[in-house]
C-alpha cells in the first residue's frame, strides 16, 4: 500500500507558513533562541479564540488548515498529534499563578488549554470533526510516534486519510530552564509545527510517499544505530545506493553531530547531506520540520544551498532517508519517496 | 479465533483501594471505597475536598518500584503496577521477548515541578534541576521502561481523562502490525496540586464522596494510581502455552468536537466510541455483559454518557457501574485500572459495584449496579474512558469462545 503526503503545513522560524517552501539562502539565524514566525491566524481562527489560545494551539491549528487546504480536503478521517512539552505557556500560566496566589482566586482558562491534547481538540472543534483522535507525548518520539500510529490505521483500510502533525512552543521558563541544562551551548532553541494529510489516495498536489518510519530508543553505539539504518531500507525495499540525498539533524553539538558522522561516513558515503535544524533549532519534534523538509525538496527537485551539508544537490531526488537524534536518545528513520 | 486476536495475560493495579489487584477487588467485595483527607499532597483545599491517595508514601511506593524516592510519584506507581502486571503474565524474563511499554499520563513529573517551580519562581537560577528533568509525560515511562529492562518500543500517550484505553488501543496495533512480541499497555497519574486546582476552577470537585449516576451527584473526587494490562499477539500465543484473562476484541476512539472540557448533551463521542469498538468486537448491544462507566460523578459526563448508552442499549441496559465510585478519577490512569478490572471481570465473572448510589438520575431508565458478585456469565464487557479535548474512546474485553 502506498501512502501520499497529499498536502503539508509549516510554521517555523522562517516564513514557510506563508510562502510554503525552502529559502534559497540560509538566513542569518545567529540568535540562540529562534522564534516562530507567526502567520495571520484570522484566516482560520476567530479573533476572540485567537486572543485567548497560545502560541503552539495556533501554530498547530495553522499548519493544520494549511496542510488540509493544500490536499483539498476539508475534514479529515483522523486527526493525530504529537508534543514532547504539550501547552507549556498555559501550563507556566496556571502553575505561577497557583503558587503565587497560593492555591486561591484561579481562573479555569489556563487549566483548559494545559492538557497535552488540547491542539488536536481544537483542531477537531473547528473542522467539526468526530474521527479518531490522538496524542502522543514521548518525547523525541512524539512526531515519529504519530506516523507510526497513521501508518497501522491506514494500512487497516478502514480510514483513507489522516491528518498527523506534530508541534512544540518555547516559553521564556523553558528556555530558561533548558538553558540551566547547557542544552544550548552549540545550538538554538526551536519551536514549531508541521502537519501532514497522509492519504492512501494520490491527491492532486502530493508532494512524496511516506515509505517507512522507526524508532531506536537508547542505542548503545553508532554502530548499532548504522546497522538499524541498513536494516529499517531492507525492510523498505530500499539499498543504500538506492537513497539520493541524507537529511540529518546535525545541530553543531560535537558529542550529538558525532552518530550523524558516523552514519554519513559508514552507511552513506559519497552521498550528499543536507541539515535543518539550523533553520528550526533544537527541539523534540524538529523532526517534523524535517520531514517537512525532506517532502519539499521531493516535491521541488531541489536542493537549495541553504541547507545543503555536504556534497553536490543530486539531479534527481527519488528517495530522501532523514536520520534525527533528540540528545542522543531518541533515534529515528523516517524514509520519503517521490511520488 | 481470527489470527489477529490480541490476547490479555494479566494486570496489574495499584490505586486508592489497594496496593496490588487482590486487594482492589477485596475493597470492592468488601464495599470499601478509598476517599479520605489527604495525608500525603499538600495543598491549602485539604479539608475542602476528599481524595483517593494510594495509602504508601514515596519512600514506601520506592522500595517496592526500585527506583529512587525522590522521582516523581507518578513514576513510582507506575513501576509496581507494571511490574505486577507483567509478573501476573507469567512470561518469565522480559529480555526474551520483543516488549512494549505503551504508557499514557497527563501531567508528567508535575509533583517535582511544582516543588521546582516555587523556588523557580522566586530566582529563575534557582530550583534544584532534579526536581524538573522528568516534567515530559515521556520521562515518567521512560523511567519505568529501564528499570523493567523494556527498549523495543517506549511511547506516551496524553488524551486527558481517555489517556490509558488510547495507549491500550496503540499497544493493540502495535501487536497486530508484528512490532512487538508483547505490550504493557495503560497508565499512571499521581496527584498534584495542579490538577488538584484545575478542576478546582471548573467548580466539579465533590466535597464529599462522589456519587457517579446518581440524581445527587454534584462532581467528582479524584483519586491517583496506576494500571496495565499485558497483551500478546495471535502469533505469539501459538508459540507457548499462555493462560490468558480474555481477548480484547474491539476498541475506537472517536471525539466529540463540542467543547474543550465539557461533553455534548447528547453523548455523540461517547456514542461513537462505544458503537464502533462493539462493531470491531463483532457483537450485538444483546450480546454485552458489563459496561465498566466512564461514570466520573459529574453532572455533565454521568448525563451524556447516560444517554448515549440508553441510544446505543435501548431498554435493554446491560448491568452498569462506575468503580471510580471507589478509585477516584484517576485521570491519565483510569482507563489503564479501568481496563485491569473489565478484562478480570470477564475472567472471574465479577460485578463490580457502585457505591454512594441511592437516588435514580430522572433522566435515564437504567441504574448502576450496587452490590459486588461473581460468578456471572460475563462474555464481553466494555470500558469507557471519556476526557478533555472531546476524546472518547472504548475498549470491549470478551471470553474467548474455546476456553
Amino acid at each position: 500500500m502506498n501512502i501520499y503526503i497529499n498536502g503539508t503545513g509549516c510554521v517555523s522560524p522562517l516564513e514557510t507558513a506563508v510562502e510554503g517552501r525552502l529559502p534559497l539562502a540560509a538566513p542569518s539565524l545567529d540568535n540562540v533562541r529562534l522564534k516562530a514566525a507567526e502567520p495571520d491566524y484570522k484566516q482560520w481562527i476567530d479573533i476572540k479564540m485567537i486572543r485567548r489560545m497560545s502560541r503552539v494551539i495556533k501554530m498547530g491549528v495553522a499548519a493544520a488548515q494549511l496542510s488540509l487546504r493544500e490536499a483539498g480536503i476539508r475534514k479529515p478521517e483522523g486527526i493525530i498529534t504529537g508534543t514532547a512539552y504539550g501547552c507549556l505557556d498555559d501550563t507556566g500560566v496556571f502553575l505561577t499563578k497557583m503558587i503565587t496566589q497560593q492555591e486561591e482566586m484561579l481562573t479555569p482558562t489556563a487549566f483548559i488549554q494545559s492538557t497535552h491534547n488540547t491542539v488536536a481538540g481544537q483542531i477537531a472543534l473547528l473542522l467539526e470533526c468526530h474521527a479518531y483522535n490522538n496524542t502522543f507525548v514521548h518525547k523525541g518520539f512524539s512526531f515519529e510516534h504519530t506516523l507510526i500510529d497513521s501508518i497501522m490505521q491506514l494500512r487497516e483500510g478502514k480510514v483513507s486519510n489522516i491528518l498527523a502533525g506534530a508541534m512544540d512552543e518555547l516559553t521564556n521558563h523553558s528556555f530558561n530552564i533548558l538553558s540551566r541544562f547547557n542544552l544550548f551551548k552549540h545550538t538554538a532553541a526551536g519551536e514549531g509545527a508541521a502537519c501532514f494529510v497522509l492519504s492512501t489516495e494520490k491527491g492532486p498536489h502530493a508532494v512524496a510517499k511516506l515509505k517507512g518510519v522507526s524508532v531506536l530508543y537508547k542505542p548503545a553505539s553508532a554502530e548499532e544505530v548504522a546497522a538499524d539504518i541498513v536494516g529499517f531500507l531492507a525492510a523498505h525495499s530500499c539499498s543504500q545506493e538506492d537513497v539520493d540525498l541524507v537529511i540529518t539533524g546535525r545541530n553543531g553539538d560535537p558529542a550529538g553531530d558525532a552518530w550523524y558522522e558516523h552514519v554519513e561516513n559508514n552507511v552513506f558515503a559519497n552521498l550528499p547531506v543536507a541539515r535543518f535544524k539550523h533553520l528550526c533549532g533544537e527541539y523534540p519534534t524538529a523532526s517534523a520540520f524535517g520531514t517537512w523538509m525532506a517532502s519539499r525538496i521531493i516535491a521541488s527537485q531541489e536542493v537549495t544551498p541553504a541547507v545543503l551539508f555536504k556534497g553536490t544537490a543530486p539531479s534527481e531526488i527519488k528517495k530522501v532517508l532523514l536520520y534525527n537524534h533528540h540528545d542522543t536518545s531518541h533515534h529515528s528513520m523516517i524514509l520519503l519517496s517521490k511520488c | 479465533m481470527s489470527g489477529n486476536d490480541v490476547w490479555v495475560l494479566g494486570g496489574g493495579v495499584i490505586c486508592g483501594i489497594g496496593n496490588n489487584v487482590p486487594e482492589c477487588i477485596a475493597s470492592f467485595r468488601q464495599m470499601k471505597p478509598g476517599m479520605t483527607t489527604m495525608q500525603y499532597l499538600s495543598s491549602t483545599h485539604r479539608d475542602s475536598f476528599p481524595v483517593v491517595e494510594v495509602k504508601a508514601d514515596n519512600a514506601t511506593l520506592a522500595a517496592r518500584a526500585g527506583l529512587p524516592a525522590h522521582i516523581s510519584r507518578t513514576a513510582l506507581l507506575s513501576a509496581v503496577a507494571a511490574k505486577e502486571a507483567w509478573n501476573s503474565a507469567q512470561l518469565g524474563n522480559i529480555r526474551e521477548y520483543r516488549v512494549g511499554l505503551v504508557s499514557a499520563n497527563t501531567v508528567g513529573g508535575m509533583d517535582k515541578t511544582e516543588d521546582f517551580f516555587a523556588e523557580y519562581l522566586q530566582d529563575n537560577q534557582s530550583g534544584r534541576l532534579r526536581n524538573v528533568v522528568n516534567h515530559e509525560c515521556g520521562s515518567i515511562t521512560e523511567l519505568v521502561a529501564d528499570t523493567l529492562g523494556i527498549r523495543h518500543h517506549v511511547s506516551t500517550i496524553s488524551t486527558a481523562c481517555s489517556s490509558s484505553a488510547n495507549a491500550i488501543m496503540y499497544g493493540a496495533r502495535l501487536l497486530k502490525n508484528n512490532l512487538v512480541d508483547v505490550v504493557i499497555a495503560g497508565g499512571t497519574d499521581a496527584l498534584t496540586r495542579f490538577t488538584l486546582n484545575g478542576f478546582n476552577t471548573l467548580m466539579i470537585l465533590d466535597q464529599q464522596a462522589c456519587r457517579p449516576f446518581d440524581d445527587t451527584r454534584t462532581g467528582l473526587n479524584l483519586g491517583e494510581g496506576a494500571g496495565y494490562i499485558v497483551m500478546v499477539s495471535d502469533a505469539i500465543a501459538k508459540k507457548m502455552e499462555i493462560h490468558p484473562w480474555c481477548k480484547l476484541t474491539g476498541y475506537a476512539n472517536a471525539n466529540d468536537a463540542y467543547h474543550q472540557t465539557a461533553s455534548s448533551p447528547d453523548g455523540i463521542g461517547n456514542y461513537l466510541a462505544m458503537q464502533q469498538a462493539m462493531e470491531m468486537a463483532g457483537i450485538t448491544p444483546a450480546d454485552m455483559s458489563y459496561i465498566n462507566l466512564h461514570g466520573t460523578g459529574t453532572l455533565n459526563n454521568d448525563l451524556s454518557e447516560g444517554t448515549a448508552i440508553q441510544r446505543l442499549f435501548g431498554n435493554a441496559v446491560p448491568p452498569v457501574s462506575s468503580t471510580k465510585s471507589f478509585t477516584g478519577h484517576t485521570l491519565g490512569a483510569s482507563g489503564g485500572i479501568e481496563a485491569v478490572f473489565a478484562a478480570l471481570a470477564v475472567k472471574e465473572g465479577y460485578l463490580y459495584p457502585n457505591a454512594q448510589f441511592s437516588h435514580q438520575m430522572k433522566e435515564l431508565t437504567f441504574s448502576p449496579v450496587t452490590t459486588f458478585s461473581e460468578g456471572n456469565v460475563i462474555n464481553n464487557v466494555m470500558s469507557n474512558s471519556f476526557g478533555f479535548g472531546g476524546n472518547c474512546s472504548s475498549l470491549v474485553f470478551s471470553k474467548d469462545v474455546n476456553t
